[in-house]
């Protein structure tokens, strides 16, 4: 079974991202970068499952500017076995990387795609679902349990008022949620066989997605600050500003 | 203009962020349909029909919906979206699995969680765990929108209006339900809640959380957590607030030894009044919190659910 991984290069999560003085967008100049967590965790999983004999071959993929091949890298160093940059400047929405990826499917006929749930920087949680469409394969999104047997994949998903498990017919789209795993670190040898693995790179252009933009940024902005608040020095005194002043229990 | 709302229920009820969504979609259009697909969902229909504001409700009752699986549920969505300018749905986990489907079928860019009507393209979302807001405009015809229902109010109530059947039945032929291990709560769901108390690493065990549980019961609230609480197994999955958890705005909001990490303060930092309880004096959730409290939570909890 080929596993295919798509990565996506974002702020680390340790920073706190800030508005640009113009309003334009988030400024990411010096910012320190790394791997979408919920990647890592998507990684780890395929990797996991290739140590298991479910899978033969793990593939990154990270679709993005030059940079990007940083993240590839990392995963190369983790496990994975062959990278592919998907190299763009474009800016991207949720479903041009759903589109670039369902291209990237239709050659590499992986039977399971493990995603991220959500990007730390858009907060989208859109591109497995999409494509999942896209491919019309089966979806389990969110997932705290992936155990693959008879040609499915039993999917545990963490839903708002539980978990909810799913059998997925393969080929399947999976997205992570993160009690999935906790991902490993990448030794130094490992790092250094790594660099000699193979990393791909191909133009977002020969893939034939349209990618002009179906949203436009209109401005971006902080978001309302809070008033500093009082600190208090008992229980006593909490209850009754609660009472009294918040007036929010009775 | 008009609005497709996607229900949010459990077969038996309709859930209250329903009228939330449906308050957000009236600030676009004024022809609002709701759409519930499940089985057996009579009364959640009535439900529906009687939120201020909704036009009429389309109901699409069999077994192939119990589980609102995303699969054939979006390609249903996909069947009925025709007319409407809008498909809007609750940025829950069912409408967070469904929703990003039906908007690559359609060929539309959806744009998530919505904290913002400002006007019918044009919408407002936090992004980076809500450090920053964006002003967004959708070019598409179709905008495929899930709305953070916290941010919006309840709609009124109104006497009932038209409720139409649909006889449409789509396979599923690609997922199947297995089991679902629901969470037992006699508490008010954490999204509806008026009042939430959330406790974090702090509380050291799973035990330890039953302290919370007394001055739950006195203030009707909610409990809720951090992820470290969560990861540590103290309690389960879907009490967990935060950027990749739920996200919470009740008129009080506690916080218990929880140190008010960015991703955590992305799920309630919308509350009306934050009360921080955290023996660490620089522990960043005091930078949100109307009143702080620093103390050891295992001295102030019993005094504060004696003296509520
Ligand atoms: C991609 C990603 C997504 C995430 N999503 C979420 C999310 O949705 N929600 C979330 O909560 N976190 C999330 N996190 C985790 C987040 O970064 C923090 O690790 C987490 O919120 C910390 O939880 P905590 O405050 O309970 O624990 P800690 O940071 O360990 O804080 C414990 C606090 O308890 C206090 N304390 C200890 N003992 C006592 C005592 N006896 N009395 C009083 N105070 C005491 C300490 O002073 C400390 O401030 C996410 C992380 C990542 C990477
Ligand atoms: N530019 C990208 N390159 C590769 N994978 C991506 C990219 N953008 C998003 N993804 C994948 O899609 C997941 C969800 O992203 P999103 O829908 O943007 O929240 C991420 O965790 C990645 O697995």
């Amino acid at each position: 079974m080929k596993v295919l991984v798509p990565i996506k290069r974002v702020i680390d999560y340790n920073v706190k991202a800030r508005v640009k003085p113009d309003n334009t967008d988030v400024d990411l100049t010096n910012v320190k970068m790394a791997m979408n967590p919920f990647c890592e965790i998507a990684v780890e999983e395929a990797i996991r499952l290739k140590e298991a004999g479910s899978a033969s071959e793990v593939i990154v993929v990270s679709i993005g500017d030059k940079a990007c091949q940083e993240q590839l890298r990392t995963a190369l160093a983790l496990g994975a076995d062959k990278a592919i940059h998907v190299q763009t400047d474009a800016k991207l929405e949720s479903l041009h990387v759903a589109k670039l990826l369902a291209k990237l499917v239709e050659q590499q006929q992986p039977e399971l795609v493990i995603l991220g749930k959500q990007s730390i920087d858009s907060d989208n949680n859109q591109t497995g679902q999409m494509l999942a469409a896209l491919t019309k394969r089966s979806q389990g999104t969110f997932a705290s349990k992936v155990v693959i047997e008879d040609g499915k994949a039993q999917v545990t998903r963490e839903v708002d008022g539980g978990l909810q498990t799913v059998s997925l017919t393969l080929p399947a789209i999976v997205t992570t949620d993160l009690r999935l795993n906790e991902p490993r670190y990448a030794s130094l040898p490992n790092i250094m066989k790594a660099k000699r693995k193979p990393l791909e790179t191909i133009e977002a252009q020969s893939l034939n997605v349209d990618l002009s933009p179906r949203i436009e940024l209109v401005k971006v902005e902080e978001p309302s600050k809070r008033e500093a608040g009082v600190m208090v020095e008992s229980v006593d005194e909490l209850v009754t500003k609660l009472k009294t002043e918040a007036k929010v229990i009775s | 203009m008009n609005v497709l709302v996607i229900a949010e229920h459990d077969n038996g009820q309709l859930k209250s962020e329903t009228s939330k969504v449906v308050n957000a979609a009236t600030k676009v259009a004024t022809n609002i349909d709701v759409l519930i697909a499940g089985h057996n969902v009579g009364e959640a229909a009535k439900s529906a029909s009687e939120i201020s504001g909704v036009t009429k409700v389309r109901v699409v009752d069999n077994a192939g919906f119990e589980h609102q699986l995303a699969e054939n549920t979006a390609d249903l969505v996909v069947e009925i979206a025709g007319s409407y300018s809008h498909i809007f749905a609750s940025a829950s986990t069912t409408g967070k699995n469904i929703l990003p489907r039906v908007s690559a079928l359609l060929d539309k860019s959806q744009i998530s969680e919505i904290i913002e009507v400002v006007d019918g393209d044009t919408f407002k979302r936090p992004i980076y765990a809500g450090n920053a807001i964006a002003t967004v405009k959708s070019l598409d015809e179709t905008k495929v929108i899930t709305v953070r229902a916290s941010a919006f109010d309840s709609q009124g109530s109104q006497s009932p209006c038209e409720v139409d059947s649909l006889a449409i039945e789509i396979e599923n032929g690609l997922s199947e339900f297995v089991s679902i291990e629901q969470t037992e709560s006699e508490r008010p769901e954490l999204n509806a809640a008026p009042v939430v108390i959330s406790g974090g690493r702090g509380m050291q065990n799973g035990e330890n959380f039953a302290l919370l549980n007394g001055i739950a019961d006195k203030l009707g609230a909610a409990i809720g957590a951090s992820r470290a609480a969560v990861d540590a197994g103290f309690v389960p999955n879907d009490m967990q607030v935060g950027q990749t958890g739920k996200i919470v705005a009740p008129d009080l909001y506690i916080a218990v030894g929880i140190s008010g990490a960015i991703q955590h303060l992305a799920g309630m930092k919308d509350s009306k009044v934050i009360v921080a309880i955290n023996k660490d004096p620089d522990a960043p959730i005091f930078q949100v919190a109307d009143y702080g409290l620093v103390a050891d939570l295992f001295d102030v909890l019993p005094e504060l659910e004696t003296a509520l």
